[in-house]
């Protein structure tokens, strides 16, 4: 491929080695950056991991919580925010268990997300099945524009 | 688990399986995050596999080995578009070796909200009698 760009594309101006280093460069970053991250995309790093989609009327915001029951979280969402905080918990088992293996973690969480229109607070239902929390946004109608006389 | 409240929870990247054999339907899988413990009378294991019903999940142990698969169901409405995806979903796998020999008969498996709590009973061992010796 380099090969094919050194010599079969006419250079136009004088090219110095770095040039071409640099694309290489560049070419390399973009080979490791679709190696390792299939859907690394763009999370913001913050528990839990959310997907965000909307149709006409709604947004729907998306989360895995195994094992946190509705009580134990919390939602509170504003003019264009939905905040989710809660904790999750894991009851202890009987003295005298020896473990295994302990890949499941407790603990608590708080989330800030950012809806990218403005939306009906008042009509905001969340739900939480096998796991999976589900938070329907109503998006807002929209502001009617207003008359304005000029007065002379 | 006392220790852990005020512990703050830590994004972890879903784990895709790298299973030794290759899937030939298509989509993700992925591997559930599991606790096993074990008693004196019995192996316990709890999978964290959200999105999972009951319908959809197939337990298999056969010569100590214990498999687990579940497939589930797209939640995602047809007319819904992605503004951000930061997880996907697919179908889950793992598999275990036991080292025990379990009793089948009393297995016993419960899915809440998304979690997978299995009960592995152990078969009983042959407890030790005294045999007492008489004279006569």
């Amino acid at each position: 491929m380099i090969y094919r760009r050194l010599f079969n594309v006419p250079t136009w101006r004088f090219r110095s080695p770095f040039d071409e280093l640099a694309q290489l460069r560049r070419q390399m970053d973009r080979l490791f950056e679709d190696a390792t991250a299939p859907y690394q995309r763009a999370s913001a790093g913050v528990f839990p991991l959310i997907n965000l989609t909307e149709d006409k009327n709604n947004y729907y915001v998306r989360a895995e919580l195994p094992g946190v029951k509705p009580d134990e979280l919390e939602i509170q969402a504003t003019a264009n925010n939905l905040a989710i905080s809660g904790e999750r918990k894991i009851a202890a088992e009987e003295e005298g268990a020896r473990y295994h293996r302990r890949e499941r973690e407790a603990g608590t969480f708080s989330r800030m997300i950012g809806l990218p229109g403005e939306v009906d607070t008042d009509k905001v239902k969340a739900s939480l099945e096998h796991g999976i929390l589900t938070v329907v946004v109503p998006k807002a109608e929209i502001a009617k524009p207003k008359q304005i006389t000029v007065k002379s | 688990m006392a220790d852990t409240e005020s512990k703050e929870l830590k994004v972890r990247e879903k784990q895709e399986v790298t299973s030794p054999a290759e899937q030939t339907a298509p989509g993700l899988v992925f591997t559930p995050a599991v606790d096993i413990f074990e008693t004196e009378k019995e192996i316990t294991l709890l999978a964290d596999m959200p999105g999972v019903k009951a319908d959809d999940l197939t337990i298999d142990l056969r010569d100590n080995t214990l498999t687990l698969t579940a497939d589930i169901a797209p939640i995602e409405g047809s007319d819904e578009e992605d503004i951000l995806i930061e997880y996907e979903s697919g179908r889950y796998y793992r598999q275990f070796t036991l080292g025990e020999l379990i009793n089948q008969e009393k297995i016993d498996a419960k899915l809440n909200d998304g979690v997978l709590r299995l009960s592995l009973p152990k078969v009983e061992k042959a407890t030790p009698k005294r045999i007492a010796v008489k004279t006569g």
